[in-house]
């Protein structure tokens, strides 16, 4: 629908290296319970990332080929460090796999301590570095469902800089398009500055909490509207992908 | 050898404000704040010892997020203060609980972490967690240990202490290869019982006696895992005595006259069953046969739907309880090679506010119950990336001791890929978890009655779920099923293999050896083993070419897989214990061999205390405050709004759910039922219906009609969405007491024949079904409970239907009849009244659902809501509600009899009744549709926020959005609407 002709691979096969990233254009990572997040969200697939696939994941983020992280996608991302991925370094072994360790942006506990399904409006933040997401024009609407998805920053200089380096790149706003400021259930988790999805600094690297993929069809809009799609993100960045 | 302790606290020092207000309800006032740490053990005494280095790099990689938490290492002193000798330090500001998981109860935690360690190159780690509560106030040591008790700990699965814990590291055992002979030879019927009694075996004394002559016969004494596996087979729960038993059933009339005695050959024969032949649809594809019922979809797949109950376990652990319902509901999915698609539950619970001090002894308290039930169904589903989507919570004292936990699970699969015949030489192979201690004699725990004394002594019966390794099961069954790597399939639910591997070989017999399942931890006896009733395990006939290609997909899905042995074709089961045999018996006996029940079932009409029961009549005399009336059944907890706690399921994944549990412009009117389209099918407009009819207070007064009413309550949320009523297949669950005392069983009998009365006269097959029975708390039975779960087809997903009001000034049509039918109705309940008719089932009630199906599928339905607890009134202020739109209706046009007074029209609950909006475009050919039906135009919706009723040109009473909202809601301001 989105213009790609997308194949679904398990991780061990990747690490197996029967498939390598190197075949494809663009990397998802979709939404689940890796490891039922007994360790936290995605924290425990960020280490398989970072200690199976880092070199190869490192050349595919490098090459400049989109990644999309959603849900604990985007967990695993912001844990392995590829999220938002700066002060990397070209390091290997065992420093580098455990360099999460400094790590100042996270998601945590929702802020009302418990998972939560519901349905929520996105804003692209217009000067994001995840400059494909411009061609998106409306607002998306789509369902968030997670525990886990309240995005914080360690101090507000990791705040500061994330946004003077455009690396924001989705928001939780009203129907209206008015940010959240907070407001529950406009902002479902407590993320602060309502932020939904954050780049890396190449804008390749795109990662948000709420589920695109659950609105790609009218009808499955709860309040029968048309338009608004999570459809319009994965054809934004597929249209990168095979630009 | 070191241990290490790792603390990890959130750096925000807020705590937690639930713990602190339960703690209130708990009594204990004094406690001002609760902060939560996690704790991670970790010991090098199984590998090379473990630096300091290595612990900070675990902590950096996967225990600690430097962003919002902080850690604390320690290792631990050889000498660690211990609970025993605990002193409560008064002066302190601050007092610590640390509660740990009890040795052998599954810690997915830890062994993530095991496996994360090993995968960064420290091997042999061993791991527990725990968690500390940090608590500050003024406390005692009493009120320290209520908190522990009553909120923080349950000693069912968890130890706690005052202080720090102790490393709740499980101790390692030998292997034991210890098999006991039971002598029976020669015991009297007393001893007999007491063997049983001891062993917890839930044998009755017949049953016994036929053991005993079979073994007297051979000349010899059974082995512990014979009569281990004679008892499970033989339990409630595998085979179902009851619904099988010869029952001389005896009813008597209202006026005390008893009909003449009727002989039962088996109520699931005589009702349920044959409810099913009798309808003969050609869409059942497997009813009551596998392990769930098999409808078509489309002309390439079919749909399973099973709802299994899990209420002993709930009570003792509600977490885990829930956890491991919906866990062993979608492995029945799973059996019959469907891929699970979605969930639903309905829970029954004791009320909230029950004050601490009413609380009986060894019961958990049912808020407690509640909370710890919801967080397991929404963490299983959740991770298996399930939606659930459809239920019910019904609050009822009766509950108070043995709360009701039904869970569903719907799977879909290609038409003709379930496999279902082992053939001779099949190897036995399982996959999944490892075998434990965890859940020994659960199939006949689920067969007793639950008294005081079952908290401390059922401990072992009660599990946690493993969601993850399910998911693989998942994923791995439907690669298999889709290569046809096997023959038969089957989960390893109550009895664990002795069941699952009996059932499969029922014809051929099997041959296995317990040496080779994978364990847990060392130090299970073989009855154990054998018995075990661990989660997330499957049972498949695997013929043995494909062994190697079965081993390659669990090898890429991290499935555990172990070949037990064979499928021997002498017709005897054979059990091995290192080469040694330890059971062994003919297949004919274990199946065949339970001697049938016979029982005696009494019935009374409107209940044994007759004289109590007012008429309708005289009820219409009482005049009540209707507004009033209305506001409090809004906030019924039983009608009241769910969504504090359905929104923790994710109800969206799988992007197929077309309607949500919550509908209307703001997402929070209720929703009749649940659409769902599943994934995969996108290419066809068919989509399908999940619904559940369930109404306790009735079956209190008269049982008959509450199995009618559940019928029609399932089948008319259906048809509200868009259900086919032509393509509606039921589910029944019956939850009883002990069925072996007559008024229990009559009543069971009684609803039974409600069952097929009301499946004939609505065409619709039963295709699954489940018994629980024993659901008593200290002698006090439940109240005999009904669940009709309904799944239908909805033949266009672009004509559903929710029941929020659209627009101003569309027409608000009543269908069907009302009737002073207020016996067991929700009116009666707050009034206590306790007699009055009970709502009988409706004329013709097909034509009108047809009727009403055409309409929306012509596109002439604008919303649509039945009529349930509450009736007309309650209906309408939902629909008001969800479309954030006024109403005013006149309740002298409704179609009828039997109004002495207007409550009644209000608030009956008569059977067979929608409330629908129809734009005044429309109106003519609605009515057409309708022609011959009964119908009513009632009014019309308002753009205001008033919703009121009038009776002819008299205003009766009226009420604002606001005030629905505050009552149905619990929530003044109106959060989603900015």
């Amino acid at each position: 629908m989105a213009g790609g002709t997308p194949k679904i691979v398990h991780i061990n096969q990747l690490r197996a290296g029967a498939i390598r990233f190197s075949e494809f254009g663009m990397l998802v990572l979709p939404g689940g319970f890796s490891y039922g997040d007994a360790l936290g969200a995605g924290v425990r697939q960020a280490l398989d990332l970072q200690v199976f696939l880092q070199d190869e994941l490192t050349e595919f983020v490098d090459s400049g080929r989109p990644v999309l992280g959603i849900c604990n996608g985007f967990q695993t991302l912001v844990k392995a460090g590829l999220l938002p991925g700066h002060g990397r370094e070209k390091a290997s072994g065992a420093e580098q796999r455990t360099s999460t360790g400094n790590r100042d942006v996270t998601l945590t506990y929702n802020a009302r301590g418990h998972f939560e399904c519901r349905w929520v409006h996105l804003a692209v933040e217009p000067e994001t570095k995840a400059n494909c997401l411009a061609q998106i024009e409306e607002l998306v609407f789509c369902p968030v469902a997670h525990g886990e998805g309240n995005f914080q920053v360690s101090d507000d200089e990791s705040l500061e800089q994330l946004e003077k380096r455009n690396l924001v790149a989705f928001r939780y706003v009203d129907v209206n398009g008015e940010r959240a400021r907070g407001r529950y259930p406009i902002n479902p988790n407590g993320s602060v500055a309502d932020i939904a999805g954050i780049c890396n600094p190449a804008g390749n690297v795109i990662g948000l909490m709420p589920h695109p993929e659950d609105h790609v069809e009218s009808i499955q809009n709860p309040l029968s509207g048309s338009g608004r799609l999570g459809l319009s993100i994965f054809r934004a960045i597929v249209s990168r992908a095979s630009s | 050898m070191t241990v290490y302790r790792v603390e990890v606290t959130a750096k925000d020092p807020t705590g937690d404000f639930g713990i602190v207000a339960a703690a209130h309800r708990l009594g204990v006032d004094t406690l001002q704040s609760c902060r939560k740490s996690r704790l991670y053990f970790l010991t090098d005494h199984k590998g090379p010892p473990l630096a300091t280095e290595q612990i900070e790099r675990l902590c950096a990689a996967l225990l600690v997020d430097p962003v919002v938490e902080t850690a604390l290492i320690s290792s631990l002193p050889e000498n660690r203060p211990c609970d025993i000798n605990y002193q409560l330090d008064t002066e302190a500001d601050e007092q610590v609980i640390e509660v740990a998981l009890r040795p052998g109860v599954t810690d997915v935690a830890a062994r993530v972490l095991e496996q994360g360690a090993a995968e960064m190159g420290i091997h042999g780690l061993e791991a527990a967690t725990a968690t500390q509560f940090r608590l500050t106030g003024v406390l005692s040591l009493s009120e320290l240990r209520r908190l522990a008790r009553g909120l923080l700990c349950n000693e069912t699965i968890e130890s706690y202490s005052l202080g720090p814990i102790e490393p709740p590291f499980g101790r390692s055992s030998d292997a034991r290869n210890y098999v006991e002979q039971i002598p029976l030879a020669g015991l009297d019927e007393a001893a007999l019982s007491q063997c049983s009694s001891e062993r917890m075996l839930s044998l009755d004394v017949r049953e016994m006696k036929e053991i005993q002559s079979y073994y007297e016969e051979i000349g010899r004494a059974p082995t512990d895992v014979e009569l281990e596996t004679l008892a499970q087979t033989w339990s409630e729960h595998c085979v179902h005595k009851t619904f099988k038993a010869r029952i001389a059933f005896t009813r008597y009339g209202p006026d005390g006259s008893p009909y003449p005695t009727e002989e039962i050959q088996g109520l699931l024969h005589t009702y349920i069953q044959a409810a099913t032949e009798k309808v003969k649809r050609s869409w059942v594809r497997s009813a009551f046969v596998d392990d769930a019922g098999i409808i078509e979809f489309d002309d390439k797949y079919d749909l399973a739907f099973k709802v299994e109950t899990h209420n002993h376990p709930s009570a003792l652990e509600p977490f885990g309880g829930a956890n491991t319902g919906i866990g062993g509901v979608v492995r029945d999915i799973i059996a019959v090679s469907a891929r699970p698609i979605a969930c639903t539950d309905v829970l029954c619970f004791g009320p909230q506010n029950l004050p601490q001090e009413a609380l009986p002894a060894g019961v958990l308290h049912p808020a407690r119950v509640e909370d710890g039930v919801v967080a397991g169904i929404g963490d299983y589903g959740n991770k298996l990336g399930l939606p659930t989507v459809n239920g019910a919570v019904i609050y009822d004292d009766g509950y108070l001791g043995n709360p009701l936990v039904f869970c569903g699970a719907v799977g879909m699969l290609p038409k003709g890929a379930h496999p279902t015949a082992p053939q001779k030489g099949d190897r036995v192979v399982v996959l999944g978890g490892r075998t434990g201690r965890d859940g020994i004699h659960g199939a006949t725990f689920s067969s007793a009655e639950l008294t005081q004394a079952t908290h401390v002594e059922s401990g072992s019966a009660v599990q946690i779920g493993d969601p993850i390794t399910e998911k693989g099961l998942i994923e791995l069954v439907e690669n298999a099923r889709d290569a046809r790597l096997y023959s038969a399939i089957t989960d390893c639910g109550a009895g664990g293999l002795s069941s699952a591997v009996g059932e499969m070989g029922e014809e051929l017999g099997a041959d296995v050896e317990l040496m080779d399942v994978p364990l847990k931890y060392p130090g299970l006896t073989p009855w154990e083993i054998w018995l075990s009733e661990a989660q997330e395990r499957m049972v498949l006939a695997v013929p043995p070419a494909n062994l190697e290609r079965l081993q390659a997909l669990a090898d890429l899905w991290e499935v555990e897989m172990r070949d037990l042995g064979r499928f021997s074709g002498d017709g005897w089961l054979r059990v091995r214990y290192d080469g040694r045999p330890v059971a062994e018996l003919p297949m004919k006996f274990l199946h065949e061999g339970l001697p049938l029940p016979r029982r005696e079932a009494l019935y009374h009409e409107g209940g044994p205390d007759r004289k109590s029961r007012p008429t309708g009549k005289e009820q219409g005399r009482t005049s009540l405050n209707e507004r009033a009336v209305l506001l409090q059944m809004l906030s019924h907890p039983s009608v009241a709004s769910k969504e504090r706690f359905v929104r923790t399921y994710d109800h969206e994944v799988r992007g197929g759910t077309l309607v949500r549990p919550f509908v209307g412009p703001h997402m929070d009117g209720p929703a009749d039922a649940a659409v769902l389209k599943p994934l995969g099918t996108w290419d066809n407009g068919r989509a399908f219906s999940l619904s559940v009819g369930i109404n306790p207070l009735l079956g209190k007064r008269d049982s008959y009609s509450m199995a009618v009413s559940a019928v029609d309550e399932a089948f008319r949320n259906a048809v509200a969405v868009g259900a086919d009523p032509d393509r509606i297949a039921l589910l029944d669950n019956f939850c009883w007491g002990n069925p072996t005392i007559p008024d229990r069983l009559g009543a069971l009998v009684r609803t039974c024949q409600g069952c097929y009365d009301a499946a004939v006269a609505y065409n619709a097959p039963f295709i699954s079904g489940k018994d629980s029975l024993y659901n008593e708390f200290d002698g006090q039975p439940i109240p005999g409970t009904l669940l009709i779960s309904a799944i239908g087809i909805v033949p266009d997903m672009r004509h559903t239907c929710t029941s929020d009001f659209k627009e101003a000034g569309n027409l608000i049509y009543l269908l069907g009849q009302s009737h002073g039918e207020l016996g067991g109705s929700l009116l009666s309940h707050l009034m206590g009244w306790e007699g009055g008719e009970a709502p009988a089932m409706p004329n013709d009630p097909l034509a009108r659902y047809r009727a009403l199906h055409a309409s929306m599928l012509s596109g002439l339905i604008q919303s649509c809501h039945d009529l349930s607890e509450g009736g007309l009134a309650v209906a309408l202020a939902e629909m008001c509600f969800g479309g954030r739109l006024g109403a005013k209706v006149d309740l002298l046009t409704i179609c009828g009899d039997g109004f002495p007074n207007h409550y009644i029209q209000l608030f009956c609950e008569t059977n067979g009744r929608h409330l629908v909006e129809v734009a005044p475009a429309d109106a003519a050919r609605f009515e057409e549709c309708l022609a011959g039906l009964p119908f009513a135009l009632l009014g019309e919706v308002l753009p205001s926020d008033q919703v009121i009723f009038t009776k002819g040109p008299d205003r009766l009473f009226q009420l604002t959005l606001n005030e629905i909202s505050t009552a149905w809601k619990g929530d003044s301001k109106d959060e989603a609407s900015n």
